[in-house]
């Protein structure tokens, strides 16, 4: 025992510390190495997200563009309308954001803000900027002269809401829901409800394209490991070859094919299976987006299967069948579950891929086919709503995350096999 | 089940993978019940073949294999109801050792309450009784060859063959598992065929070895029998060790042959498959049955030796000479008092009878 203790104390320094010494040296210089990627994925990945995250709750423009105000608002318990102090310095900042220049601090800005919460208020706030100078106190009743939109008080509970600078209002509205005038959170109008049945069909959709690729792939991949080399070499090459094609020729070529003047329409009605005028229309739907995103993500299923499955020693089997299983029972017990853990990684890799899939969707999936992050897209390039367009795509993110959370729960990440 | 028939009889059974090349190219084997047949061989030479046609894992290009007298080219190995044993055990890794001894009775569909007598009975006899709720991988290589054996017979299959089932384990653990098996097949009155390249396995387990070498079984029989009366020169070689002189057959006379070494000494030796005067034979010779400085006229074979190496071997010394032109003759001497007397570069007499000298094929 006590010859124990000295080896692990010498001059009063653990045998812990000592070989912490020993092997700084290295420690730093692996750390060292890594310092690149590190630097990397913080520039391209925690900073955009965070970046993203930030926006989607962010909300600054009342308090840039009338300061004074978003502070005075605060005071005002909500009813009837603010009193004429408030008033006043709204005028008052009203004055100043005219004159101001500088982007995400001008009146329009402004007015862009509220027209989201009340559809038509945009020009209220531009044309009520130009005579703000002239006004005068009473302020009050001046303002409602210029426009009597100043007496509805939604708009100042959604001055005062919005002077806040840190909002839940663009989750809300990315699952459907909005304050109505008293400032509750309601269910958004029927028109605008289109974001949770978007998120819904995308995991549809996507889980809908998973399950085909396991079904595709399954086989393949088992036929893949128990070829001999060189059959099983050529065969992958015909795996792997959508990856080596681009994105967008795979995607276009699909339309050619399924198009309703396309390749299988013509051959049905060529073979008499359909009338001329009765053509099927396979792409610009749901339809379209599935075929072609099984055939784009369909090798993320083959590859993981297979390197588990070439793992598998086929003594396996013949030992189940030795003792007396039928093939199809040796397959389920046996087989099966050996190749669990390739099935769980190329599950998880196509449903989380097909989740935020772009581009097909975009080009073949018309209207009915668009997914969740065709609407990110939308809001990110044509309607600039970026706060919406980060509230979703932080839901997204959030959703998968969820998915990967409960795939370890009842897997188990260790078991995964990416190949 | 009629007792006349033997359990398995191979019947010219042949068999090649790509159509060119016969693998095995006329097998003829009838196993009895109770038996324990090892087929010996170099790696290669066909015999795992052979098991896998039995066990149905592999057709037969020609030829009839007989279970109980039943032909069974046709039947599935599902079907054959023949306990296996895998070089690398195949212990199904996603199940608990009693799942994995459950198997194949679950596959029966034999009720839960037999099947966990029969899985804790299985247990208790190769002593893995408090293993059951382990995964194979965390036992080590001996208890997985263990449960391996009593997956194999737990749904008390009249044969069970083994497919060199002990090449993974270390040097003693493998003797123990040999003696293991050996007692379980004779306490459980099984019928065994076993494959195996290591022949102290094959000699110490086996009633009956068949010597494979390229596709041909060489010589089927007791290993005593194999030992001691080596068919041809492969057989004697590749059992134990063997001293070769090549000669040329001088006189034949009756049982003895006389032969006349390639150096000119003239050896009498027992005819084994030797037929006519002027054929080239070859003589093997037990490196434990040749005897130092015999007394006159013991030994018909007495010849001038001259010590080359001794090397030490705790209960023997391995000594090399130089004898009847040949440089590597090797004998093993008892480590005694009578014989200090070796001492490398120094000549010896040394000598051998008739019957341990044997004239085989050239």
């Amino acid at each position: 025992m006590s010859s124990t203790t000295e080896i692990l104390e010498q001059d009063g320094v653990s045998l812990k510390a000592r070989l912490a010494k020993a092997t700084a040296v290295q420690k730093k210089r692996a750390l060292l190495l890594t310092m690149p990627l590190v630097i990397f994925l913080i520039v391209s990945f925690v900073m955009p997200i965070g970046q993203m995250l930030w926006r989607s709750v962010n909300n600054p423009t009342v308090s840039n563009v009338v300061p004074n105000f978003a502070i005075a608002i605060q005071q005002w318990d909500g009813k009837d309308l603010p009193p004429e102090s408030v008033f006043k310095i709204f005028v008052e900042d009203l004055v100043i954001a005219k004159k101001n220049r500088e982007i995400g601090k001008t009146v329009g800005n402004l007015a862009t803000r509220i027209n989201y919460d009340i559809p038509g208020s945009r020009s209220l706030f531009t044309s009520t900027a130009r005579k703000a100078k002239k006004l005068k106190a009473p302020f009050k009743k001046s303002l409602i002269k210029v426009n009597k939109k100043w007496k509805n008080p939604a708009l100042w509970l959604s001055l005062k809401r919005n002077a806040k600078d840190i909002t839940p209002a663009f989750y809300l509205a990315a699952m459907d829901l909005k304050y109505n005038e008293k400032g509750d959170i309601v269910k958004a109008d029927k028109l605008y409800q289109i974001y949770l049945s978007n998120f819904i069909k995308t995991i549809n959709l996507s889980a809908i394209i998973t399950a085909i690729c396991i079904v595709l792939a399954y086989p393949v991949a088992y036929v893949l490991s128990i070829l001999p080399l060189r059959q099983s070499n050529l065969l992958m090459i015909f795996v792997l070859l959508p990856f080596w094609t681009s994105l967008l020729v795979r995607t276009t070529a699909w339309i050619a094919i399924l198009q309703t003047e396309g390749v299988i329409n013509d051959i049905l009605v060529f073979l008499g299976f359909l009338s001329d005028d009765g053509r099927v229309q396979m792409i610009y739907n749901q339809t379209g987006t599935i075929v072609a995103m099984v055939h784009i993500l369909l090798p993320f299923m083959v590859l993981p299967l297979y390197s588990v499955m070439k793992t598998i020693s086929p003594t396996y089997m013949k030992a189940a069948l030795s003792m007396g299983a039928k093939k199809s029972y040796a397959l389920r017990k046996v087989y099966l579950p050996l190749t669990l853990p390739g099935l769980g990684a190329g599950t998880l890799l196509v449903f989380i891929l097909a989740i935020g899939y772009y581009i097909t969707p975009a080009l073949v999936g018309g209207e009915d086919g668009l997914l969740i992050s065709n609407l990110i897209a939308y809001h990110i390039q044509k309607s600039l709503n970026w706060s919406l367009g980060a509230a979703l795509g932080t839901i997204l993110l959030v959703t998968v995350l969820i998915l990967y959370w409960l795939y370890n729960k009842i897997i188990g990440i260790d078991n995964l096999k990416f190949g | 089940m009629s007792t006349n028939e033997p359990l398995v009889r191979f019947e010219n059974v042949q068999k090649s993978y790509d159509g060119e090349i016969l693998v095995v190219k006329d097998f003829n084997l009838d196993v009895e019940h109770g038996e324990f047949v090892t087929m010996l061989g170099p790696s290669g030479s066909g015999k795992t073949t052979c098991l896998m046609m039995l066990a149905g894992f592999e057709p037969a290009t020609n030829g009839n294999i007989y279970l109980n007298g039943k032909p069974i080219n046709n039947v599935p190995p599902h079907k054959r109801g023949i306990g296996m044993v895998f070089q690398n055990y195949a212990l199904f890794p996603h199940m608990t050792v009693a799942e994995n001894l459950a198997f194949p009775l679950e596959v029966r569909n034999i009720g839960k309450a037999e099947r966990e007598e029969r899985v804790n009975r299985a247990l208790d006899m190769v002593r893995l009784g408090d293993f059951g709720n382990r995964r194979p991988a965390q036992l080590s290589g001996g208890q997985q060859q263990r449960v391996a054996v009593a997956r194999s017979l737990i749904f008390d299959p009249e044969l069970v063959l083994m497919d060199e089932p002990l090449g993974a384990l270390d040097k003693n653990l493998r003797e123990q598992m040999q003696y293991e098996i050996k007692h379980l097949h004779e306490s459980l009155g099984l019928t065994v065929m076993y494959v195996t390249h290591d022949q102290t396995e094959a000699l110490t387990m086996s009633n009956r070895i068949a010597v494979f070498d390229d596709g041909v079984v060489q010589q089927c029989a007791s290993p005593s029998k194999l030992y001691e009366r080596p068919d041809n020169a492969f057989v004697a070689n590749f059992i134990g060790e063997n001293n070769r002189l090549m000669g040329t057959v001088e006189a034949i006379n009756g049982e003895n042959a006389t032969v006349k070494t390639d150096s000119g000494d003239i050896v009498v030796a027992t005819k084994i498959n030797v037929s006519s005067v002027g054929e080239r034979t070859t003589l093997s010779l037990r490196p434990e049955r040749i005897f130092i400085s015999p007394e006159d006229n013991k030994t018909p074979n007495t010849y001038s030796a001259m010590v080359k190496e001794l090397i030490y071997h705790g209960d023997h010394i391995r000594t090399r000479f130089s004898v009847c032109g040949d440089d590597d003759f090797i004998v093993k001497v008892p480590n005694s008092a009578d014989n200090t007397s070796l001492i490398e570069g120094k000549e010896v007499n040394i000598g051998w009878m008739s019957e341990d000298c044997l004239a085989l094929d050239g």
